[in-house]
């Protein structure tokens, strides 16, 4: 006898999956938010930084780059908190390895973002008798952003996509619901094909709306 | 210390697994990855669609929840595969989807004429792709494959959750003896640097090495 199909177990379960995909959503929302912030400080100081310090920024974006997001994940949830002593639950944790990962890809994206800015932008914003700072403010990081939205999005699907990786310190995301559903329904492939479903549909409409976005500030060139 | 000097045979026979599946699943998913990506740029449409579609679905899918899609969901549809082959066959999917975006992105970047004149001096398709596509498209290509095998090298730490021992795992299983888990997590974190670094390094210099070829 073959595999029966039945999806009645998901659907009476599917507050699980649907607070899971909010969960999702937020974690990667927030660590884009952070990560942001991180990438813009550290990119603006590395353009303007001496040896040491574009030395210390390309050890922290090429580390974090270059190392599995999971063994991340279990270094600050396990690792650290025996090296300092500061308790914090799962999510915390994961929302600062995801902003630590998201900081590390944005620093090189908000790089090339301000290099591409046009150097005429700058020498005209000179010559209208901005300061170094409004320059920055006003001329150098607005046009950055319109550039580097394509990529903004990029990043943000791809940290959604991320947060799966959250279930194995057990914060109840998308997978993680997933898996309750399964551990006490063992309707494995439902649940699943369920699933991705909801990671790809997801994905692709704030895909689509990002696009949206990106048309309405596109630089023209 | 001790315990972790100790260890460290242990943690090279996971080094050993991780880098095998890297490369089972690198080698597998270059091969398919160029033969659905050249399907997708001259292969008749309802083909092209069908690969664009099952390419966009991949990369839209989280490669964890594939994994367990592949190793959870495909037993009781009746094929079983151990979980060593489950996490490879899983993340060549993956990969392969990422290999058919290069492939479209490096031959697509060859401009129209070559293919026209290649048809020109009458050389087959085979040919044309052999002869004069190929060698121009491999300098496109080299360089962000080389990159996606970091991604098939890191993406390995999750057959650990497989229960497969490879390095992530073995790290988790030393610490299970020694609860040291910080200098674990380090060093682990430090050998897949070491791999990673060089492969990415390596991708940067072909890159710059090509970077003459302007159209």
């Amino acid at each position: 006898m073959g595999y029966q199909l039945s999806f009645t177990q998901i659907w009476t379960n599917f507050d699980k999956l649907a607070e899971g995909l909010l969960l999702s959503l937020w974690l990667a929302f927030i660590s884009i938010l952070i990560g942001a912030v991180i990438g813009l400080v550290l990119a603006i100081w590395y353009v303007s930084a001496g040896r040491v310090a574009r030395t210390l920024i390309s050890a922290y974006v090429e580390f974090i780059r270059n190392v599995p997001l999971l063994l991340l994940v279990y270094l600050v949830f396990y690792g650290l908190p025996t090296a300092v002593n500061i308790s914090y639950s799962a999510p915390v944790s994961f929302v600062v390895t995801l902003s630590l990962y998201a900081g590390a890809y944005l620093v090189e994206v908000f790089r090339s973002g301000l290099d591409a800015v046009p150097k005429g932008l700058l020498d005209a914003g000179k010559a209208m008798g901005l300061t170094p700072w409004q320059r920055l403010l006003y001329v150098r990081l607005p046009t950055m952003t319109r550039i580097t939205l394509p990529a903004l999005s990029n990043t943000f699907i791809s940290l959604f996509k991320d947060t799966s990786i959250a279930s194995v310190i057990a914060v109840p995301e998308l997978t993680y619901g997933a898996q309750w559903i399964n551990n006490k329904t063992f309707r494995i492939v439902e649940v699943y094909a369920v699933t991705t479903v909801l990671y790809v549909v997801t994905g692709y409409l704030i895909l689509f709306g990002l696009r949206l976005l990106e048309r309405r500030f596109r630089v023209e060139r | 210390m001790d315990a972790i000097i100790y260890s460290l045979p242990f943690l090279m026979n996971g080094l050993g697994i991780t880098l095998l599946v890297s490369a089972i699943v690198v080698a597998l998913s270059l091969v398919v990855g160029v033969l659905l990506g050249i399907g997708l740029i001259y292969g008749p449409w309802p083909l092209r669609w069908l690969i664009r579609l099952l390419s966009d679905c991949i990369r839209g899918i989280p490669i964890l929840v594939l994994i367990f899609v592949v190793y959870y969901g495909l037993p009781p549809l009746g094929l079983n595969l151990s979980s060593f082959w489950a996490a490879v066959l899983a993340l060549t999917v993956f990969k392969s989807a990422h290999v058919i975006e290069y492939v479209r992105g490096a031959v697509t970047s060859i401009p129209r004429g070559q293919m026209e004149a290649g048809m020109a001096i009458g050389l087959i398709f085979p040919q044309r792709l052999r002869y004069v596509i190929f060698p121009q498209a491999m300098r496109r290509f080299l360089p962000p494959w080389l990159n996606g095998v970091t991604d098939a090298v890191k993406g390995s730490a999750l057959v650990s959750l497989l229960g497969v021992v490879d390095l992530m795992q073995a790290i988790n299983q030393v610490i299970g003896r020694t609860y040291e888990p910080l200098p674990l997590y380090i060093l682990g974190a430090l050998m897949y640097f070491a791999i990673n670094y060089s492969l990415s390094t390596l991708s940067k210099v072909l890159e710059r090495r090509y970077s003459y070829i302007r159209e």
